[in-house]
């Protein structure tokens, strides 16, 4: 197919801790100028293999050839010099320092003793020259937009001369025109013979950048498709190892009745401005725009967690404004954040007791506690919810789907008649996506009134009634079902 | 109701599972103790043992409120010079004003109380970090308490309040170790099995995730800073008791011991895990320490080395055994 021998290859590499095997015999080519998507649910084994071949993983067996050559770093620095650079999906930047010292860190040029300022500063234009951005060199990474970094993050692995770079979900934080940048990029990486190893949970992305798809599934290569142009339900098919019957479930039909509404909202650091739409018990009502368009403000503000300058929240008519989560909490509106590790739970204590935080009040008699009585609450919630881990396993240990469920679970023991989620699925293996939409369904079934916001697309218009859009901060429409697809969405959103 | 005294039942029986987290510094104390028994022959004695639980009276009180405030990701520095405050308000109000010492000591006691509630508000209304607030709060009070005699010491408290600290009672518990003894009690159960003690774990696992559960945490937080100056006041009537008399230099680096006592015992300075069972054999391991050394003829010099490197110990082997 490609003109060119490949660049790396990788044959029979396995990977096993102690009697765990994750890699089962992979065999691999990256030619140069090509972009291969690596596909798989959380725990299929890209990381580990995008970690063996840039060398901070060592594998069990098999052998790498790179450049002709066998090829077996020792850690991280040795891939670096051979010319295979990775860049995270957290970025590892500095932020005191600047542009140009970031790119150099760890082997400043040197001359006569001192760095080099001069040549550090030229090299390190070029670089970001060569990916089309214009910033200054001696500016501090501090304040740059994230994908900024995630550019400048490039550059460094560039100014290595690399000629292989493996990017981790690097559009996880961007929004749609950093994404469009990266991508221009990546057309130019392309078209000087850098070989790139693309991962990401966004399919509709992969359809646009990707040359080739390998899909990995339990740590085995289980397909692969010869262009990125296939459809994202063979991907996702592949992906899970079954044919998904159905993504999304069929939505009930909300009542007249209006549980949430809210009128003129406005925060006081402008991040929205003048919102009003209404929730009716049973609906799910979706909440889309780009990054920066002040949904999480929003629903961060509706369920207390954020200050609201002006406008109110009514709920079955009557105000209940919140001013802090305690307050919202009592009437009865909850939030699921959009940073589970962050805001969700807490991932070093057990589930029983991040369940325990918010149901305390319930859980105590006249203020008496027991870790058995919190045990024995969590184990129900967990049981109702179909969380897969025991009451006594840290947070941390579990999958983002089943932390997910226990943020959800935490809530759901009280009733609420409101549930705000915010991104519910971000970071979520396709497969357990859809457990996450049935508990959103299944709320909604129940009568409660549920706010969806989501980056992605799909989603909600997958789970959604209606859908507000939101374009800087301001209301641009709300979008009824029947006339909600993507075109008439980003129509709005990039008002 | 009957719940409540349940639990309390309860308590009883799984106070071993409630060093969870501190078994590390359990087998320590065992060791060390072992080893004094072999090395001295005065360590094993009903009587030396007496004398440990009174030497550790003051650190003890004092620990239980830092073991609160660690556990939230705080931390107090102040709660040596709040000590001397208090001690200093008690012995003027007493001595100097002819207040009884029924109303002196409360009096007392909420003058420490206060010293806390303002580093609580400090942090939680205007966001100082908790080092600074309570570092200007450590160099505050220290300054009032040498200002209320111009840094004279005050005797003259009635005789039964120095017996509070000899006599023993039943041949076995002086008041103030009684004191200690309650203190700790009250501060197992409550933070394990108070609604309000619960809490502090969630607060300082991730303080937002806490909030947005619903949980005070400004007041949790302002709370713990007054419970901890309020023991630290606590700490200072029984030192008054114990030295019959009172003095402003009293309780200078009393803040480092009582942080080192919560270290050792495992609770975590970044906050969330630990707790009280901990710390109580954190105050142990030091108070056993310290009179071995003595039994030992070991030099005060070495003593204070030895310390530190028994905290280093405890750290790294709690760090050890969580990374495996």
């Amino acid at each position: 197919m490609t003109p060119h021998s490949p660049i790396l290859s990788l044959r029979r590499i396995r990977k096993s801790y102690g009697p765990i095997k994750v890699l089962h015999g992979i065999d691999l080519d990256i030619h140069p100028g090509e972009v291969v998507a690596l596909l798989g649910e959380n725990g299929a084994g890209k990381s580990t293999l995008s970690n063996i071949i840039s060398g901070t993983v060592q594998p069990s067996a098999g052998e790498m050839t790179w450049l002709g050559r066998a090829y077996a770093p020792a850690d991280p620095r040795a891939a670096m010099e051979e010319g295979i650079g990775m860049i995270h999906q957290e970025l590892k930047l500095l932020p005191k320092l600047s542009i140009a010292e970031n790119v150099f860190v760890g082997r400043y040029p040197m001359k006569a003793g001192r760095i080099d300022r001069k040549t550090m500063e030229d090299r390190a234009r070029s670089g970001l020259h060569r990916l089309g951005l214009d910033i200054s060199p001696d500016r501090l990474v501090d304040g740059l937009s994230t994908g900024k970094q995630q550019l400048i993050e490039i550059a460094k692995a560039l100014t290595l001369n690399a000629r292989l770079l493996i990017l981790d979900e690097p559009t996880a934080a961007l929004g749609a025109e950093e994404t469009q940048l990266l991508f221009r990029q990546i057309e130019r990486l392309k078209s000087e013979g850098v070989g790139i190893i693309y991962i990401s949970h966004r399919l509709e992305e992969i359809r646009k950048i990707a040359d080739r798809i390998v899909v990995m599934r339990d740590g085995a290569k289980v397909q692969e498709f010869e262009s990125g142009d296939v459809p994202i339900r063979t991907i996702v098919e592949a992906m899970v190892g079954r044919s998904l019957e159905r993504m999304f479930p069929t939505l009930p039909a909300p009542t007249d009745q209006v549980t949430l509404e809210v009128r003129n909202l406005s925060s006081p650091s402008n991040a929205f401005r003048d919102i009003s739409f209404s929730v009716r018990r049973g609906e799910v009502f979706g909440i889309a725009g780009l990054m920066g368009a002040g949904r999480t403000e929003l629903v961060r503000a509706i369920s207390g967690a954020d200050p609201i300058s002006s406008g109110e929240v009514l709920l079955h008519g009557r105000p209940v404004t919140p001013r802090s989560p305690i307050d919202a909490i009592r009437n009865g509106i909850v939030l699921v954040p959009e940073d589970r590790k962050l805001q969700g739970v807490v991932l070093d204590h057990s589930i029983a007791e991040n369940i325990g935080y918010a149901n305390l009040g319930e859980i105590s008699r006249s203020g008496w506690v027991s870790s058995r009585r919190i045990r024995q609450f969590a184990e129900e919630c967990i049981k109702t919810f179909g969380v897969k881990g025991r009451g006594g396993q840290n947070a941390g240990e579990l999958s983002g789907g089943n932390q997910q469920k226990v943020v959800l679970a935490k809530w759901l023991a009280r009733k609420p008649q409101v549930v705000v989620l915010d991104e519910p699925t971000r970071g979520i293996d396709v497969g357990a996506r859809s457990s996450i939409y049935d508990l959103i369904i299944d709320l909604a079934r129940e009568g409660v009134a549920v706010i969806v916001v989501s980056s992605d697309l799909e989603e909600v218009l997958g789970v959604s009634s209606r859908i507000l859009v939101m374009a800087q901060g301001k209301q641009a429409g709300i979008l009824n079902r029947e006339d909600a697809n993507d075109v008439s969405v980003m129509e709005l959103a990039t008002i | 109701m009957r719940a409540a005294v349940q639990d309390k039942q309860g308590a009883a029986v799984r106070l071993l599972p409630s060093l969870k987290g501190a078994t590390g510094p359990l087998i320590g104390l065992i060791v060390l103790c072992l080893f004094l028994t072999f090395a001295t022959d005065k360590f094993l004695s009903v009587r030396n043992f007496l004398n440990v639980l009174d030497q550790i009276t003051v650190l003890g009180v004092m620990a239980v409120g830092m073991t609160f405030v660690i556990l939230i990701g705080g931390i107090d520095l102040a709660v040596g010079s709040v000590m001397a405050l208090a001690m200093m308000v008690l012995g003027y109000l007493h001595v100097v004003a002819g207040v009884p010492m029924w109303l002196a000591i409360p009096l007392a006691l909420a003058a420490a109380s206060l010293n806390g509630l303002i580093a609580g508000l400090l942090i939680t209304r205007f966001n100082v970090p908790a080092f600074i607030a309570t570092l200007a709060m450590m160099s505050i009070t220290r300054g009032l308490a040498n200002m209320v005699t111009d840094g004279q010491q005050i005797i003259g408290f009635p005789a039964w309040f120095n017996m509070m600290a000899i006599v023993r009672f039943g041949g076995f518990l002086t008041l103030t170790v009684a004191v200690m003894i309650v203190v700790f009690i009250v501060g197992l159960l409550y933070q394990r099995y108070r609604h309000g003690g619960r809490v502090l774990y969630a607060v300082g696992g991730n303080a937002e995730v806490a909030r947005l559960a619903g949980i005070d945490v400004q007041r949790a937080t302002v709370l713990v800073y007054v419970v901890c100056s309020f023991l630290a006041g606590l700490s200072g009537m029984v030192l008054a008791a114990r030295l019959d008399s009172v003095q402003p230099s009293s309780g200078v680096s009393y803040e480092l011991d009582a942080i080192a006592a919560v270290v050792i015992g495992g609770t975590s300075l970044s906050g969330g895990t630990g707790g009280i069972g901990g710390t109580i054999i954190g105050v142990l391991i030091i108070g056993v320490l310290r009179n071995g050394l003595n039994l030992l003829s070991v030099s005060p010099f070495m003593q204070q080395v030895i310390i530190g490197a028994v905290i280093v110990l405890a750290v790294t082997a709690e760090t050890y055994r969580k990374r495996k």
